[in-house]
C-alpha cells in the first residue's frame, strides 16, 4: 500500500491512513526515522485517530516523496510501558453505560477491567489519551449536553475510546468512574502517565478501601491548574 | 548577607505589577515538540514584535517577555533596568513623562513605567534587559490560556523576577513603525481538508470579506462572515492541527488558530496561513476586514 499524503500549510503534511490500526505502526515508523536523524528539523508527530501529522518539516514535498514508500506493518505497533490504574466505578452514568452495552453494571466493570487498552493518541488537554481497546460494539455517544465541570481524575467513554480527565474541565464523556492517579505532571519526564503507546489496564478498587495507596509514589504530586475549554477542542 | 546573595534577591523582586489592563501574559517562543502529550505550542503571538523588544534590550530571542491587550498595563521598576516596548504602538511613559516606543529606555530603581492603551493593534510587548525569570514550564515560561500551563496571566499586587542582562541594549535609533493596515491579507495553503467543502465556496473565498470577530483570543482568530458551505455531512475523526490551521465548525465561520490552539481538533480544516502571516493576525482588531488569498496544496504538491 501508499500512504495517502495532505498537504497541511508550508512546514507540515498530514498522512491520512484508512486503517485505524495503522496509525501507531507508522507512529512508530516515524519515531524511529527521527531517532535516526532522518526526519531532520521535525518539532512534533502527532498520532491521532486515522492521521499521523508531521509538523516542522522544512521541505514538505521532499519529505511527502520519501514517506510515500514507507511500508507500514500492522505488527509493528509501539510498544510502550504497561501502567495499572486503580479505577472507583463510581462514575454517573454507569447505569446508562450498562443500558447501551444492554448489560449490567457489573459486567461494564468487568468488560472494562478485562480490556487492554492502548493510549492511541492525546489532546484536548495536556495528558488526555484516547485508550483504544474496547471492541466497536461497545461504542457509545457522548452525553447530549456536555457537562461544565468534570472533576479530575473521571474516567470516561465516548465512541469506543476511553479517557481519564487529567484536570478539572467541561465534558461531553459518558463517565463510569474515577481514579486518584496522576495523569499530568509537568515536573515528571515524561508529565503525561498516558503518553501513546503505553498500554493500561484498569484495576477495580474495593469500594471499602481505604484511599491514599494509588499509583507509584512518584506519580503523586500536584496536578495541574484549571484552563479554558474551547469548542474547537472538540472532543472532552 | 554578602552582596551578591542581595543582588540576586533584588532581581528576584525586579517588577511590581500596579495594574495588568484587560490581560497581560508572560511569553516566550513556546513549547512546540510537546504536541503528542496534548499540550499547544504557546508564546507570543506577534513574534516579530517579541524578537524585536527583546533585540533592543540585548536579549536572546527567547527571553521571556510582557504580552498586553489593548490597554497595556503598568509597573513599578523595584531595580534600574533597561526596558522596550514594541507591537501594537502606544504611549509609553516613565513616572509620568513621555518617553519613546520602539527603543530602549532606562527605568530608574522605583520609576511607574506605562504602557498605555495601544493607539493601533492589540498586544504590545515589553521586553527588560535579562528577561522575566518565572519558573519554566516544559521548557517555556509561556502561559497557555488553552491548557493553564505555565504562569496565570498578571494580577495588580504579582512580583516579577528578571534574570541578569545577558548583552547590552541595541545601539538603535527609534524603529519605524507602520501603522497596521485597515484589512488583514491572509495568505491560505489549501488543505488538508479543502475537499470537505463545496467548490463553489472555496473558489469564492477570495473575494469574500470576512471580519475579526470580538471573540477572538490568543487561542485562534474567530472570522464572522459568509458561511463556508460544506459538501459532506459527518464527522471528521480528531486528527492534529497545525498553528495557522483554519478550521471551520459546523457554523461554516472560519476560526485562524494562534498559538494556544489545541493540539487535536475534529473540524476539518480547509487551509493552512503560513506562520509569518500571524503577526499581522495577532494585532488585527476586532471589526478589521480580513481576505483570504488561497492556493492550492500548500504550495508544494
Amino acid at each position: 500500500m501508499s500512504l495517502r499524503i495532505r498537504p497541511c500549510g508550508p512546514e507540515a503534511l498530514l498522512i491520512d491512513l484508512d486503517d485505524i490500526g495503522l496509525v501507531g505502526a507508522v507512529y512508530a515508523d516515524l519515531l524511529r526515522l527521527r531517532a535516526d536523524g532522518q526526519l531532520p528539523g521535525v518539532q512534533d508527530i502527532v498520532p491521532a485517530a486515522a492521521t499521523v501529522l508531521l509538523d516542522g518539516v522544512a521541505d514538505p514535498r521532499a519529505l511527502a516523496a520519501r514517506l510515500a514508500e514507507l511500508e507500514p506493518r500492522p505488527q509493528a505497533q509501539l510498544v510502550g510501558d504497561t501502567v495499572e490504574v486503580r479505577a472507583r466505578y463510581d462514575g454517573p452514568d454507569l447505569d446508562d453505560v450498562a443500558r447501551l452495552w444492554g448489560v449490567s453494571p457489573a459486567d461494564v466493570v468487568r468488560i472494562h477491567c478485562e480490556t487492554e487498552f492502548r493510549v492511541a493518541f492525546a489532546g484536548f488537554a495536556p495528558g488526555f489519551g484516547y485508550l483504544v481497546g474496547l471492541p466497536e460494539r461497545y461504542a457509545v455517544p457522548r452525553r447530549s449536553t456536555a457537562r461544565v465541570a468534570v472533576p479530575a481524575g473521571a474516567i470516561g467513554l465516548a465512541g469506543a475510546f476511553t479517557g481519564v480527565y487529567p484536570r478539572r474541565s467541561p465534558g461531553g464523556w459518558q463517565l463510569i468512574g474515577t481514579t486518584d492517579a496522576v495523569l499530568w505532571d509537568a515536573e515528571r519526564q515524561p508529565p503525561a502517565l498516558f503518553v501513546p503507546g503505553t498500554r493500561v489496564r484498569f484495576v477495580a478498587e474495593d469500594g471499602d478501601q481505604e484511599d491514599g495507596d494509588q499509583v507509584d509514589g512518584d506519580q503523586m504530586t500536584a496536578n495541574q491548574a484549571v484552563g479554558h475549554d474551547s469548542k474547537e477542542h472538540g472532543s472532552g | 548577607m554578602n552582596a551578591t546573595t542581595n543582588m540576586v534577591n533584588m532581581a528576584d523582586m525586579a517588577l511590581t505589577v500596579l495594574s495588568a489592563g484587560l490581560l497581560t501574559t508572560i511569553q516566550d517562543l513556546g513549547r512546540p515538540g510537546h504536541a503528542h502529550l496534548g499540550v499547544p505550542r504557546s508564546g507570543a503571538l506577534d513574534r516579530g514584535a517579541h524578537r524585536l523588544a527583546n533585540l533592543l534590550v540585548g536579549n536572546p530571542p527567547g527571553a521571556a517577555t510582557l504580552e498586553t491587550t489593548l490597554l497595556g498595563c503598568t509597573l513599578r521598576a523595584e531595580i534600574s533596568v533597561t526596558a522596550a516596548v514594541t507591537g501594537a504602538a502606544c504611549p509609553v511613559r516613565i513616572d509620568g513623562r513621555p518617553a519613546a516606543w520602539g527603543a530602549p529606555v532606562h527605568l530608574p530603581a522605583g520609576s511607574t513605567f506605562e504602557i498605555a492603551p495601544a493607539a493601533h493593534g492589540v498586544r504590545s510587548y515589553v521586553a527588560f534587559a535579562g528577561g522575566i525569570a518565572v519558573p519554566e514550564v516544559l521548557g517555556s515560561r509561556s502561559t497557555d490560556l488553552l491548557s493553564g500551563l505555565g504562569p496565570d496571566p498578571l494580577q495588580a499586587g504579582d512580583v516579577l523576577p528578571l534574570a541578569p542582562p545577558t548583552g547590552p541594549p541595541a545601539d538603535a535609533d527609534v524603529i519605524p513603525h507602520a501603522a497596521p493596515p485597515g484589512h488583514l491579507v491572509l495568505p491560505l495553503a489549501l488543505g488538508p481538508r479543502d475537499d470537505w467543502f463545496d467548490p463553489t465556496s472555496i473558489a469564492a473565498l477570495a473575494r469574500t470579506d470576512y471580519h475579526v470577530a470580538p471573540a477572538s483570543n490568543r487561542v485562534g482568530l474567530r472570522l464572522d462572515g459568509p458561511a463556508l458551505k460544506r459538501s459532506r455531512d459527518g464527522e471528521l475523526p480528531s486528527e492534529g492541527m497545525v498553528l495557522g490551521a483554519v478550521q471551520v465548525p459546523p457554523d461554516g465561520k472560519p476560526v485562524v488558530f494562534l498559538a494556544d490552539h489545541p493540539t487535536t481538533g475534529g473540524y476539518p480544516v480547509v487551509g493552512v496561513v503560513p506562520a509569518t502571516a500571524l503577526d499581522a493576525a495577532a494585532q488585527a482588531r476586532p471589526g478589521t476586514l480580513v481576505r483570504f488569498v488561497p492556493r492550492m496544496g500548500g504550495g508544494w504538491t
